[in-house]
């Protein structure tokens, strides 16, 4: 699938940008495997995530922002650098209900690419990741309007 | 019946929606409180900082647009319907029609679309300064059983 490494967005770099947006900063999401067409990320479980205080079960609005910052990783490692990507539409199926307390972990691909939409499904799940608690479609406007992942001049990656 | 889904019915007998916007923790961490109008319920995405996904244009993460559209359809349901537990979703479908700023208020709207027995049909609108102006819309299925 690689073209031309040197014209696609470094693979560490733009998992350090995206880390650092002001919400995914605030969730706490972390990239825990990046490569070129497809990304793993994870949010580690906190009370102020629960959409019901007593079970303590996660709000989907935690598991969405994973899977939509998830499909973000994978248009970026796939477009050319300085093109930006913006989310068209995203669906959520929700298949069980999510371990209490516990991490959640994703994993995205992008399974098409044209010039103009990138196609992308995922899914979330606590331990195993043939037991998923989410399964997740989504695609992506690739072009000028959006948010491109550039790296300060001068890091690494 | 769970002392949480008891509390949240208490809360809607009272009509107590600044209480509604403390009981969720993740919904008041994101800054979502409630308002109503002539219309009905409007849930409101309060203007943060913390919200943006897009550091060039300043514009929110995208899923907190979808967990402001999923709040509104779960609530909008919560309150309309005659309830013994919290009905739980099945999945939600999210269309981005506009980009979205960190700093402005964001409101969203749901009608149920179809009241079944065991699934209700929702459709949620979200809007900023001018709600001829969509910034996103969904569709979402809830199991009422």
């Amino acid at each position: 699938m690689p073209k031309d490494e040197k014209t696609l967005y470094p693979l560490d770099g733009f998992k350090g940008v995206i880390e650092t947006l002001p919400h995914c900063k605030l969730l706490g999401i972390r990239f825990s495997k990046v490569s070129r067409g497809s990304c793993e990320a994870y949010i580690e479980y906190g009370d102020h995530l629960a959409g019901d205080p007593e079970s303590g079960i996660i709000h989907g609005g935690v598991i969405t922002t994973l899977m939509d910052t998830l499909g973000g990783g994978c248009v970026f490692s796939l477009v050319q650098q300085g093109q930006s990507a913006a989310t068209l539409d995203l669906r959520i199926d929700y298949l069980k209900p999510a371990i209490t307390k516990e991490r959640i972990n994703g994993f995205a691909e992008c399974y098409k690419l044209t010039q103009n939409i990138a196609f992308v499904r995922g899914y979330a799940f606590n331990r195993d990741r043939e037991k998923p608690i989410a399964h997740c479609a989504a695609t992506f406007v690739i072009g000028s309007v959006g948010f491109s992942p550039t790296v300060p001049k001068g890091s690494t990656g | 019946m769970s002392d949480f889904f008891s509390r949240v019915m208490e809360i809607k007998r009272e009509g107590n929606l600044e209480e509604l916007g403390r009981v969720i923790p993740y919904a008041s961490f994101i800054k979502i409180g409630y308002e109503r109008d002539g219309e009905g319920l409007i849930v409101v995405l309060n203007k943060s900082e913390d919200n943006v996904g897009n550091s060039h244009l300043l514009a929110l993460h995208g899923g907190v647009v979808g967990a402001l559209l999923e709040q509104a359809g779960i609530m909008q349901v919560i309150w309309e319907c005659e309830l013994t537990r919290f009905p739980k979703i099945i999945n939600l479908s999210v269309d981005y029609l506009r980009p979205s700023l960190g700093a402005r208020d964001t409101r969203a709207r749901a009608s149920l679309i179809k009241q079944g027995r065991s699934v209700t049909n929702v459709r949620v609108t979200a809007w900023q300064s001018d709600p001829d102006k969509l910034v996103a819309a969904a569709n979402m299925h809830l199991l009422m059983r």
